[in-house]
């Protein structure tokens, strides 16, 4: 008698429970925090643009790209941590996940499922206050520019302080950097989402989850200071430099996703600076999946 | 727990793996200008623990951009209220710009500020009685704006704008031509420099006590650039340098007199 066989890995089943995921999320009302971000970057450009009336325009530029680049960081990091704690927990929870894993779905494809749909929710999450920050910024450049065009022009000096003042205004209001910047804090927080799920796959609950994801992500900023310390320093105690080891070695380096400080005060991303950054944080995703799987496919449920 | 320890050691291992490229990575950035601030401790003193541990977590221009809001809000407070503003913004100022160094427009903003109101506000300080004083107050004030401009072009050596500004307070505040007119010439050859830095630079130079010659020549470069540069000025500054370098009757420019 012939049986028919799932495949061992199924893109499609992997696309369904993501799917699955980004609905329940959406149902848990996550993307009202948008709305948050929105007031956020209109109330600091009417702001910003009050307080350079009399100064630079290149202040009001900047500091509607702090807060909206920072803010982004902030709600993207939020995001991957609080809403990959609670996939789990709440799965097991509401009883769905006994009713997945009776179906010949293997448990790395629904823990795959579970990251991936995190990851089009972050990329959706991202894509919308990039568009948000982008038209503010457009508009804030179009606002200083239409300033500009009520200068008279009548004398070629004039005219030449006015077209050298336009085009600082452009360079200070778009640049190419940007959007690498913004793929970093994306990449970043894809990170983050794939180190929260590997934690919450051996934790007891979703609280655990988020503080442990939290307390990764502040060390994982001094991570590369452990690392640097440890690499360089010598005639230290050999306890602190075991701790300095262990830091650097479990902890994933965060400050290397940390560009955007330096892209908002016109720091230029090379395209093969900006792949090493990109494939670094594929790796770790790749990498954190594969240890969650693993101690998933044997967690008592 | 025989998979724990398993996990446990593939993250051992794996970070052990990622370590070097981790590490030439980070030079990577540090040389392209990325993870160059050192934050040290007088700044958590500042910042407080929490926005120390803020600004190690990647949110440092969101801090400061917050900080400059404070130092708007102090220096927009009316003066009879505190009479700390300035000490408070010279204060924030100086957390802001240690925070992004290498945003230009924190250190001219900081500049102007000392440089600009500080120092006249301290000079006109009803609560000091002491004339002598209040000018020793404007005099620090002006040091202080002439220090975060120099701060502020050692982080961006490439900032037209930062040059520019330093020009002006060594000018309006110095009385230093020679210095300014260097300035102002470093601030010319940046990209981005507006086009009046290049006559700015020649201006000051005809105000350089010894330098009248050089100053002469880089006006006459630039009248010699065509009708775009023959501003009324720099035609005046040419016609008082040929009087006063005794320039040849028949080496002078043809033109009107300007005034």
């Amino acid at each position: 008698m012939s049986r028919s066989t799932a495949p061992f890995v199924s893109p499609r089943r992997v696309l369904a429970l993501a799917l699955n995921t980004l609905t329940e999320l959406s149902r848990l009302k996550i993307f009202y925090f948008l709305l948050v971000f929105a007031l956020l970057i209109i109330g600091i450009s009417s702001f910003s643009s009050q307080i350079s009336v009399d100064q630079s325009e290149k202040l009001e530029l900047q500091m509607l790209k702090d807060v909206a680049l920072g803010a982004m960081s902030i709600f993207t990091s939020l995001i991957a941590i609080l809403a990959t704690a609670m996939l789990l927990p709440k799965d097991i929870e509401d009883r769905t996940i006994f009713t997945i894993l009776a179906k010949p779905v293997p448990r790395f494809e629904y823990v795959a499922g579970k990251l991936l749909g995190i990851l089009i929710l972050l990329a959706i999450s991202t894509l919308v206050m990039s568009g948000l920050f982008l038209a503010m910024l457009w508009f804030r450049e179009s606002s200083l520019l239409a300033g500009l065009a009520s200068v008279p022009l009548d004398d070629p000096e004039t005219r030449q302080e006015v077209e050298q003042i336009a085009a600082n205004i452009r360079a200070a209001a778009f640049n190419d950097n940007l959007l690498p910047g913004i793929l970093v804090i994306y990449i970043k927080a894809a990170v983050l989402a794939a180190i929260t799920l590997l934690v919450s796959t051996f934790a007891s609950s979703a609280i655990f989850t988020m503080m442990i994801s939290i307390a990764i992500y502040f060390i994982g900023h001094l991570q590369a200071t452990a690392r640097e310390y440890w690499l360089e320093s010598a005639g230290g105690t050999w306890w602190s430099e075991t701790i300095l080891a262990l830091v650097a070695l479990i902890f994933p380096d965060l400050q290397a996703f940390n560009l955007n400080d330096e892209v908002v005060a016109g720091a230029a991303i090379s395209l093969d600076l900006f792949l090493r950054t990109a494939g670094l944080g594929c790796v770790y995703v790749a990498v954190y999946y594969a240890i969650a799987s693993f101690l998933f496919s044997t967690r008592e449920l | 727990m025989k998979r724990a320890v398993i996990a446990g050691l593939a993250i051992l291992v794996f970070g052990g793996a990622r370590l070097p490229y981790e590490h030439h990575l980070a030079e990577l950035q540090n040389a392209a200008g990325f993870r160059t601030t050192k934050l040290d401790l007088s700044l958590r003193e500042q910042l407080g623990q929490m926005g120390f541990v803020a600004s190690l977590s990647g949110f440092r221009s969101l801090i400061a951009a917050y900080l400059f809001l404070e130092a708007y809000d102090a220096w927009t407070t009316p003066i009879g209220e505190t009479g700390q503003q300035w000490s408070r913004m010279a204060n924030l100022l100086s957390t802001i710009t240690t925070l992004q160094p290498k945003s230009e427009t924190y250190w001219d903003m900081a500049a102007w500020h000392m440089a600009y109101n500080a120092s006249v506000a301290a000079l006109e300080d009803e609560t000091q009685p002491s004339e002598p004083l209040r000018k020793r107050a404007q005099k620090q004030y002006w040091e202080l704006g002439r220090k975060f401009i120099e701060d502020g072009i050692a982080n961006n050596p490439r900032s037209s704008k930062l040059y520019a500004t330093l020009a002006r307070i060594l000018v309006d505040k110095f009385e230093d031509h020679c210095a300014a007119a260097d300035a102002y010439a470093k601030a010319a050859d940046c990209p981005g420099a507006l086009p009046y830095l290049r006559r700015a630079a020649a201006y000051e130079l005809a105000k350089c006590e010894g330098r009248e010659r050089e100053a002469y020549q880089a006006l006459l470069d630039l009248y010699n650039r065509g009708e775009s540069e023959r501003t009324p000025s720099v035609i005046a500054s040419i016609k008082r340098l040929e009087d006063k370098l005794g320039i040849p009757p028949e080496q002078r420019i043809k033109e009107p007199d300007a005034q």
